[in-house]
């Protein structure tokens, strides 16, 4: 860990995928451990690029990341940060590909070395701690959609990372569920950034609210907490030009 | 689409899988490459009597045999035409041969003494199980994913042609005889297979974040009991059996 506790250092970060204009234009973020930041940006403003280049799955064409205070660049080096940041994705039917939600939550910790009981055990306890004991021999593919979310949740919360990246967390969700998963993240002792469109959601889950428009973040350096923020932020939000698609949105 | 039938309970749901997909394998091999009528109707017997012990549903079985035997019909009419021998009937300008019935009276009766015991089998047998027994019996661990993967995602992909032919059916689209209707079927299977490409991409990457580095860990755990010990020297000695009776052409 950095002295400061800074976790995710981006440094002028331009990417963009072939054929197509720049995404991420020049990004600075500077994320420290404890934070909970809520991301907005429309539709196609590079919230989901950026968390992948975080994770290493999409590589930046140029730009320094540093995680933890070291410099990552190859395959190894994203390997050890994936141990540190789970990533929640956009569609839940892409996280669950195990066949049973035990067997799908015990495979973070197999990966990470743990034996099979270890891993029983801990993927027991993580659907527990959410909620969701007794579902462990459910087959993952007739889960609801809200039950999907937070078993995904859980089979990221598994693998004890420091910080969590939650992709639109919140779509397709009912209200009662949408609660739930605001009392599991308050009562989670970890740092995360959290996208999602609903402002009121963003309100009670984070503790400031970072916009991103034109591939690169704005607004960061007044992070204010958001109780007499929002209003207004929601004003630029609404006005925001950025690389929008109008109904790229399922 | 997929219906498991593993819900009952009879002394072949609960045999140790292993068991089952060993006797399935060495069954039909030897039924396959067996020639002989006896051999083959004391197959067709033993896999009968199969079903009656795991107390299948008839009813299930025999819609689960209908497209096997919809094949089957087609080769009545064509075997008993093409090959050469002694003619046995005459339809017209077309001579049917003894041999030629002969012949498609083995592949019905080798197919269905086949299907039979593998439908017990995938109907006895949860996928999930199936597949880890497979894992437990070192078949190649590639071909596992790909029946774990093709289980978990059979419906997604369903699901998301389901959608796109809603989508074409909420604007109207009415299949004939024309281009456009070739033209739109070419789409939507475009259309399923880049959304499939993708979505292999995407499942991929989730699969990376949480460590993947090649190996599928089961936690499932066998162990053969007395009764799966005894199911198992039964089927091995009767397939035996059945192997003699076609090599030495006893009886
Ligand atoms: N796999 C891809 N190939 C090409 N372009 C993509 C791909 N994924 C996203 N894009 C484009 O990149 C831009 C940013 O997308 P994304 O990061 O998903 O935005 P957000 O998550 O903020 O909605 C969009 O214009 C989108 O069309
Ligand atoms: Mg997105």
């Amino acid at each position: 860990m950095d002295e400061n506790g800074l976790i995710i250092n981006l440094e002028d970060i331009c990417f963009g995928y072939p054929g197509r204009p720049t995404v991420l234009d020049k990004l600075n973020l500077l994320f420290y451990e404890g934070e909970r930041m809520g991301l907005m940006g429309s539709n196609g403003s590079g919230k989901t690029t950026l968390f992948h280049i975080i994770m290493g799955l999409l590589k930046p064409s140029s730009g320094r990341i540093e995680i933890m205070g070291r410099p990552v660049k190859e395959e190894k080096d994203f390997r050890e940060v994936r141990k540190k940041i789970g990533l929640l994705f956009q569609d839940a039917d892409d996280q669950l590909f195990s066949p049973t939600v035990l067997e799908d939550v015990a495979f973070g910790p197999l990966n990470l070395g743990k034996s099979q009981d270890e891993a029983k055990t801990i993927a027991r306890r993580t659907l527990e701690s959410l909620g969701l004991a007794g579902f462990e021999d459910r087959i993952t593919y007739k889960l609801s959609g809200g039950e999907k979310r937070l078993v995904s949740l859980a089979t990221v919360l598994a693998m004890e990372p420091e910080v969590l990246l939650l992709d639109e967390p919140t779509t397709g969700l009912d209200e009662a569920t949408e609660k739930r998963l605001i009392d599991i993240l308050k009562g989670l002792d970890i740092s995360y950034i959290l996208v999602s469109h609903d402002m009121d959601f963003l309100k009670e889950a984070t503790t400031g609210i970072t916009c991103m428009s034109n591939g690169t973040i704005v607004l960061d350096d007044e992070r204010i907490p958001h109780t007499h923020v929002h209003v207004h932020k929601h004003g630029r939000y609404v006005h925001d030009h950025g690389l929008s698609l109008p109904g790229k949105k399922r | 689409m997929i219906v498991e039938l593993a819900g009952g309970d009879s002394l072949i749901h609960r045999l140790d899988p292993r068991v089952k997909i060993v006797v399935v394998f060495l069954f039909s091999v030897v039924v396959a490459v067996s020639d002989r009528f006896v051999v083959l109707m004391w197959a067709l017997a033993l896999s009968l009597c199969i079903v009656l012990v795991a107390r299948l549903p008839i009813k299930e079985l025999i819609r689960r045999l209908i497209p096997v035997n919809m094949f089957i019909v087609f080769l009545w009419f064509f075997l008993p035409f093409t090959f050469e021998g002694e003619p046995l009937f005459s339809v017209g300008p077309l001579v049917g041969t003894h041999e030629g019935v002969l012949y498609a009276a083995r592949i019905s009766i080798k197919s269905n003494a086949i299907m039979v015991v593998l439908i017990v089998l995938v109907a006895s047998t949860s996928i999930l199980t199936l597949g880890h027994a497979m894992h437990e019996l070192r078949v190649p661990k590639k071909i596992v994913h790909l029946f774990f993967f093709t289980y978990r995602y059979i419906h997604v992909i369903h699901r998301e042609y389901l959608r796109l032919v809603n989508a074409m059916k909420a604007r109207g689209f009415r299949p004939g005889t024309n281009m456009h209707t070739y033209k739109t079927y070419a789409y939507l299977v475009g259309m399923l297979l880049v959304r499939s490409s993708d979505r292999a991409e995407r499942v991929r990457n989730a699969m990376l974040c949480r460590g993947f580095r090649g190996n599928l860990y089961s936690l499932s755990t066998f162990s053969m009991k007395r009764e799966d010990v005894i199911s198992l020297i039964l089927m091995l000695a009767l397939i035996l059996a059945l192997g003699v009776l076609e090599w030495t052409k006893m009886v």
